[in-house]
């Protein structure tokens, strides 16, 4: 799903701030943040840092707001980071 | 048999290695002649033995062409074959009834008008496209007719019928690009390391040059055929093309010639890729060389050997090594008189070649001029570096050698055979068999390194093994090779794209002095060829008209794919589920129509789509609305989720209730639009659009997951689960009342927007909401999906006197025009806000926070979109077609009908469309242009609705 962007406060946030959110990429050539969704699997959104030259990738993590959250009956955000080429699972 | 003698004049006696079969012949047709082929000739080779020597018709200059590399690239060997265009006449085998028509040439092959190209050739020079056909403007359209008539390729028949194509997924360890004696070489070794080998060969039959090169070459191809036909592991696919290689070695593979299917598309992800492709004999720039009956010393050599076809009478070979050596001695053993060996080595060169349809002589730059009919030349190799340049390598020119080799390798792509180097055939089979066990080691790794980094494994299995050490890799020689590419006079480079080595310089003194550029400019290594035979030639003119080396100018960078690819392949075989409802069997009964929607077949209408409207008007109609999305939402925190999803408030919403919504996306564009109900206090059920629904899942995960993990909200997909029937029509309520249960229906207890559960047709677990799509009194039941049919039937039963009478998926469309309902992806697109789209109304701004909410807020500040309207041509039996332009003066566009039909009810045409600000309001009267350039007043509307304004039969 492209970069990761954090999504800003509507209440407060310009209308630049919220293009910026909306289209606005670094589009770097090196590590990058990026969304990742397992459509045809668990259905997870996730992060993934990928190198966007080597297409290396060298960790992948739940999504931010999940790390905030204490309340996880199921313990399904209970994975570990994982290293350089686990990928997506 | 003295008939087939006569038909193959050029055709040699039984020679041990021939592919053809001669037990079996065939007659086909060329041009309307009729010509006898053997199993196993490709069309050009039994054309070949026929005599004949011009195939095709330049590109620009509508030159005679002939074979030059009797291969699949040969670029002179496109044909047309029965309604298929671009058939490789050099590669395509020739089977019985075969019609052949040559491409690109009007009227005939040997009278073609457009050679008069020739003439004013001097006027076709690099650029001539761009710097002829720019200006005027207004002039494009007619140049673009000309331009087509100009332009190769053969001919689509839009009558042809559509083959069945194939797509397949391969997980093999290793895949062999390339079945040469290094790729069966290499496949066997990694075959015998343990790992699943892919091998894929091009052409007909694996062997590469073994094949045409003497005995030795036919005993050793023999040995290697049995080893791969007698080793475990490996799967060959001949006439099956590598086209490209992308991220992970996620490797494309177009497989031909199987049975049933005309093509297949094999994705195949590999653990390595071994690239042996072979090398490409590079054609001589020089005047004249695009004559019929110059050809390469491989093409001679495969016509004798592989086809026993005699190439020509007296011929002079041209040869800067051993290869064209070889081809020297092939030709005078199959009783071809050698005119002159010319021998580039000894500084002896070939200045021109004189003939318009055939080789009449050839001129030396010792002066010599010789009568022949053949000129055989033998200048050296290409290394078709395309795998290895989209793994990311850039090749690196090597003078010693006079051509590109890979410089640098990922991990999981190697190379053997003559992409790595040269050598007699022991060296290059043992480096193959290294880089066979080594690619087998190094996908075993990658596969265990794969296994170690998965989530838990209860076994130590998949654990990383000890480390093994690489297999070493012999250095294979590279042999020394003469640099060359161009002789004393100028030529054709680009045979597919009639590019000459002096349009590159003229490109070159005009500025474009980059390789990258003077290809692009002149279009020399953009043609069907793409650069296999013209590259390194292109590069070489390049780099001596800029007074540069080879190694300075580089190579152009390859890309996939590496071959054409047919549409129909890549199109493929669709694994997409088709949909349909429980109660398709009843609608196939009724002969419904069937309409695709998305992955669902729907009934589109069952004869009379303005007879269907009329009875949910006056009677009661049912309509399957399986397909729409349905979730089952449950939880305390699922308002939160609501308010956030769409744009008006849900706090409020009471058990029993249901309301309309609207969702935006974050860019405040419309995204969908439903209804949600709420079955008890933690229990709601949420529709959306039929093809929204997929969407709409991923949409609300998403929120759910990486926002708001906090709720506690279990979403559940029920679309299918679920049977959809909408009863529709005043006498909607009365029927209802004969299949429900526990549902008191009168309009006290059951008005509109309400939800009620209970037991439809004896059915427990049935829930109905009461909405009015069409613009009447309506209920919506929503049935176990396996009892739907049965629902359906009892429906139809007891309505009978009632006059209920199914209705399609048109005439809901009629219905809900009439009504003024939108639909989502229909009257609204990628760039149509909530307050554009006129269900502003529903936006509530300020709620907290919401999808889209910022964008919104900045639309209600900004009121200049262009708006949804009602529209009514003034003359009621004009229906402008969906998509008119609606314009303003001469051609601004100030909008665009996007719903229209007759109203049966109103009895004149209705549309909805979009209106520039200034236009959208009632009464205003605008153009809007029809297709055929006639255009008509149509008047805006004071609101949406056409059709009872007030909603008073809905709430009936």
């Amino acid at each position: 799903m492209g970069e990761g962007t954090a999504r800003p406060d509507p209440g407060t946030a310009t209308i630049g701030m919220w293009r910026d959110y909306l289209y606005t990429r670094s589009n770097p050539a090196g590590w990058t943040t990026e969304n990742w969704f397992h459509r045809a699997g668990c259905r997870r959104y996730f992060t993934v840092e990928r190198h966007t030259v080597s297409n290396a990738v060298r960790a992948s993590h739940r999504p931010a707001a999940q790390a905030r959250t204490t309340t996880d009956p199921e313990g399904l955000s209970a994975g570990t980071e994982r290293g350089p080429d686990a990928g997506p699972g | 048999m003295q008939v087939l003698v006569d038909t193959m004049p050029m055709r040699l006696e039984v020679r041990r290695g021939e592919r053809i079969d001669r037990r079996h012949t065939f007659g086909f047709t060329w041009n309307g002649d009729r010509y006898t082929a053997y199993a196993g000739d490709t069309i050009v080779s039994a054309l070949a033995a026929a005599g004949e020597r011009i195939f095709s018709r330049s590109f620009k200059l509508h030159r005679p062409r002939g074979l030059l590399t009797a291969s699949y690239i040969d670029p002179g060997c496109m044909v047309q074959v029965g309604d298929e265009p671009n058939v490789r006449g050099a590669h395509r085998l020739v089977e019985s009834g075969m019609t052949v028509r040559a491409q690109n040439a009007w009227p005939t092959l040997r009278f073609d008008v457009k050679s008069a190209n020739q003439a004013v050739g001097r006027f076709l020079s690099a650029g001539f496209y761009y710097k002829t056909f720019m200006k005027p403007e207004r002039l494009w359209p007619a140049y673009e007719n000309v331009l087509q008539r100009f332009s190769a390729g053969g001919v689509v028949s839009e009558s042809s019928t559509h083959g069945l194509y194939d797509k397949r997924y391969a997980h093999p360890d290793v895949i062999v690009a390339g079945g040469g004696p290094a790729g069966m070489a290499a496949a066997v070794a990694a075959a015998e390391a343990g790992a699943a080998v892919l091998l894929v060969e091009e052409e007909h039959e694996l062997g590469g040059h073994l094949r045409w090169a003497g005995p030795d070459a036919l005993d050793a191809l023999e040995k290697l055929r049995a080893a791969v036909a007698a080793t475990d592991g490996i799967e060959t696919m001949t006439d099956s093309v590598v086209t490209g290689r992308y991220d992970d070695n996620w490797v494309a593979v177009l497989q031909r010639s199987l049975p049933h299917v005309k093509e297949r598309l094999v994705k195949a992800r590999a653990k390595t890729l071994v690239a042996a492709p072979g090398l490409i004999e590079r054609p001589y720039v020089f005047e004249g060389n695009d004559t019929p009956g110059v050809i390469l010393s491989t093409a001679s050599r495969r016509l004798i050997n592989m086809f026993a076809v005699k190439p020509g009478h007296r011929a002079v070979v041209f040869s800067a090594n051993a290869d064209g050596d070889a081809a020297a001695a092939d030709l005078e053993r199959a009783g071809v008189e050698i005119a002159r060996l010319v021998d580039a080595r000894k500084g002896e060169d070939i200045v021109r070649v004189s003939g318009g349809k055939g080789v009449r002589s050839v001129e030396c730059n010792d002066g010599a001029k010789i009568k022949c009919d053949l000129v055989v030349t033998a200048v050296g190799w290409t290394a078709p570096t395309s795998l290895t340049n989209m793994s990311g390598d850039r090749p690196a020119y090597n003078p010693h050698a006079g051509r590109f080799f890979p410089s640098s390798l990922p991990d999981d792509v190697l190379v053997t055979g003559g992409i790595a180097g040269d050598g007699n055939l022991d060296q290059l089979l043992e480096h193959a068999r290294a880089v066979g066990c080594e690619a087998a080691r190094r996908s075993a790794h990658i596969g265990r390194r794969r296994r170690a980094a998965a989530p838990q494994s209860n076994s130590d299995e998949g654990r990383e093994g000890p480390a093994d050490s690489p297999v070493v890799i012999p250095e294979l020689p590279i042999a020394g090779h003469p640099e060359l590419f161009m002789g004393r006079t100028h030529g054709v480079v680009d045979y597919s794209e009639d590019v000459g080595s002096k349009d590159l310089v003229a490109a070159v003194k005009e500025g474009y002095d980059s390789i990258e550029l003077a290809k692009r400019y002149t279009t020399a290594t953009m043609g069907p060829a793409q650069g296999k035979l013209e590259t390194v030639n292109a590069v070489a003119v390049v780099a001596a008209a800029t007074g540069s080396t080879i190694e300075a100018t580089g190579t152009t960078v390859w890309r996939p794919p590496f071959n054409p690819i047919s549409l129909g392949a890549l199109a493929g075989r669709i694994f997409e589920p088709v949909m349909f409802s429980p109660m398709q069997p009843w609608h196939e009964g009724r002969r419904a129509e069937p309409l695709v929607a998305g992955t669902w077949i729907r009934p589109d209408h069952y004869g009379d789509p303005a007879a269907e409207v009329r009875n949910v008007r006056t009677n009661v109609g049912l309509i399957d609305v399986t397909p729409l999305g349905k979730f089952d939402l449950r939880g305390p925190d699922v308002p939160k989720l609501l308010n956030q999803l769409y744009v008006n408030k849900w706090s409020k919403l009471g058990v029993g209730s249901v309301r309309y919504g609207v969702m935006c996306a974050e860019d405040g564009v419309v995204l969908d639009d439903g209804v949600t109900g709420r079955l008890e206090p933690d229990r709601y059920m949420m529709s959306t659009t039929s093809s929204g629904a997929a969407a709409l899942w991923e949409w609300m995960e998403n929120w759910l997951q990486t926002e708001h993990p906090e709720w506690r909200v279990r979403l559940t997909p029920m679309t299918s689960a679920y049977a959809s029937i909408n009863v529709a029509g005043p006498k909607s309520r009365e029927l209802m009342r004969r299949v429900a249960e526990e549902i008191d229906l009168s309009p006290e207890e059951f008005p509109y927007m309400r939800v009620r559960t209970g037991r439809i047709a004896g059915v427990d677990g049935c829930f109905v909401w009461r909405i009015g799509f069409t613009g009447e009194l309506g209920y919506e039941i929503h049935v176990p999906a396996s009892y739907g049919l049965h629902v359906w039937t009892t429906l139809i039963e007891l309505g009978a006197d009632l006059n209920v009478q199914p209705f399609g998926v048109e005439a809901q469309r009629i219905l809900r025009l009439e009504k003024g309902h939108m639909i989502v992806g229909q009257d609204t697109d990628g760039l149509t806000g909530a307050y554009g789209a006129d269900v502003g109304w529903a936006v509530k701004l300020d709620k907290q926070d919401f999808a889209g909410k910022r964008e919104l807020v900045w639309q209600s500040e900004n009121d200049d979109y262009f708006r949804l309207v009602g529209l009514q041509p003034v003359d009621p039996s004009e229906i402008p077609p969906e998509a008119s332009q609606i314009i303003e003066g001469t051609k601004q566009i100030a909008g665009r009908i996007t719903s229209s039909r007759m109203s049966p009810t109103l009895g004149r045409s209705i549309c909805l469309g979009f209106v520039a600000p200034h236009l959208g309001a009632p009464g205003t009267t605008v153009t809007v242009h029809l297709p055929d350039g006639r255009r008509i007043p149509a008047t805006v509307m004071p609101q949406l609705a056409h059709f009872d304004p007030d909603g008073g039969r809905v709430r009936g």
